[in-house]
């Protein structure tokens, strides 16, 4: 399962995660590779099932949502709900970016955007307390976020 | 992702006029770029945990001079800050519940100021994606 890494697929996926637009022709200008060498390296890395997809960063802010907010849930009445049928409705919910199950605590954590704090209350009155077998949810407002190293590179 | 060709099939558009509007959207900051997604799971780190900690805030200087000693641990993958009842929630990357361990007892309780903390272990994502409600 585990996909064994050279230096120089480290330094691609590095380069990647800092900077997702670089091509094939930057990444081996960066590295000392050929373009077309470059180009096999990532292809390789995406068939290994190591860089699983791309994804478009947007500015938030700038589409006017202001507010992030992550939520733990925990499921009430187990049994009487199925997970499926929690999941297929939290998923549902376009304000929901992020369903992640969890062991401890909570069952569940959720991630959630909206326009401002009254947005969000709307969202988690209606949409969220609303949620076949919901039954204790905590709410943390997101201040700031900060990726760092990615320790498996 | 979509490449601009089939962007402007979907949409029912040209190549070029489509690639204007996001050349437009990218100069008006909306597009901020494409971002790889890396399957930790592949290379070899099956384990994620997600640590709730709260700072002991009696001590003056307790979030900054935890941050500081939690950026410097490599398995800390993501730090945040919140408003609520947890201050700091940080996402680590273990090769497995051993390692885990380790991390845990070596690296995250020798950082200064924790009150309180507590973990949550991904079991599955059931979604993730950076798309707004538009």
């Amino acid at each position: 399962m585990s996909v064994e890494l050279d230096d120089t697929d480290r330094a691609i996926l590095r380069l990647l995660l800092a900077d997702g637009d670089m091509g094939a022709a930057a990444l081996g200008a960066a590295i000392g590779l050929s373009q077309p060498a470059a180009w096999r390296r990532v292809k390789r890395l995406e068939q290994l099932g190591v860089i699983v997809g791309r994804q478009l960063v947007l500015n938030r802010m700038k589409l006017g949502y202001e507010v992030v907010v992550f939520l733990g849930i925990k499921l009430a009445a187990k049994g009487r709900v199925g997970l499926e049928d929690f999941e297929r409705a939290v998923s549902a919910i376009p304000e929901v970016q992020l369903v992640q199950h969890v062991l401890g605590v909570y069952d569940y954590r959720i991630k959630v955007v909206a326009r401002d704090l009254s947005d969000f209350e709307r969202i988690l009155r209606r949409r969220i307390m609303t949620l076949p077998g919901v039954g204790d949810v905590e709410s943390n407002v997101l201040l700031s976020e900060e990726k760092s190293s990615k320790p498996s590179i | 992702m979509l490449s601009t060709a089939e962007l402007a099939a979907q949409a029912g558009m040209t190549v070029a006029p489509c690639w204007r509007r996001l050349e437009k959207l990218r100069k008006a900051g909306v597009l901020l770029g494409r971002r790889v997604v890396v399957d930790h799971r592949a290379l070899g780190y099956a384990v994620q945990v997600f640590l709730r900690i709260n700072l002991d805030k009696t001590a003056p200087h307790a979030f900054n001079e935890f941050l500081a000693a939690a950026r410097a641990v490599p398995e800390v993958e993501t730090i945040q800050t919140l408003l609520g009842r947890v201050d700091i929630r940080m996402d680590v990357l273990a090769r497995d519940l051993a390692h885990y361990q380790d991390i845990y007892k070596t690296k995250i309780l020798a950082l200064p100021h924790i009150a309180d903390i507590e973990a949550l272990m991904l079991v599955s994502e059931v979604k993730n994606t950076e798309a707004l409600p538009l």
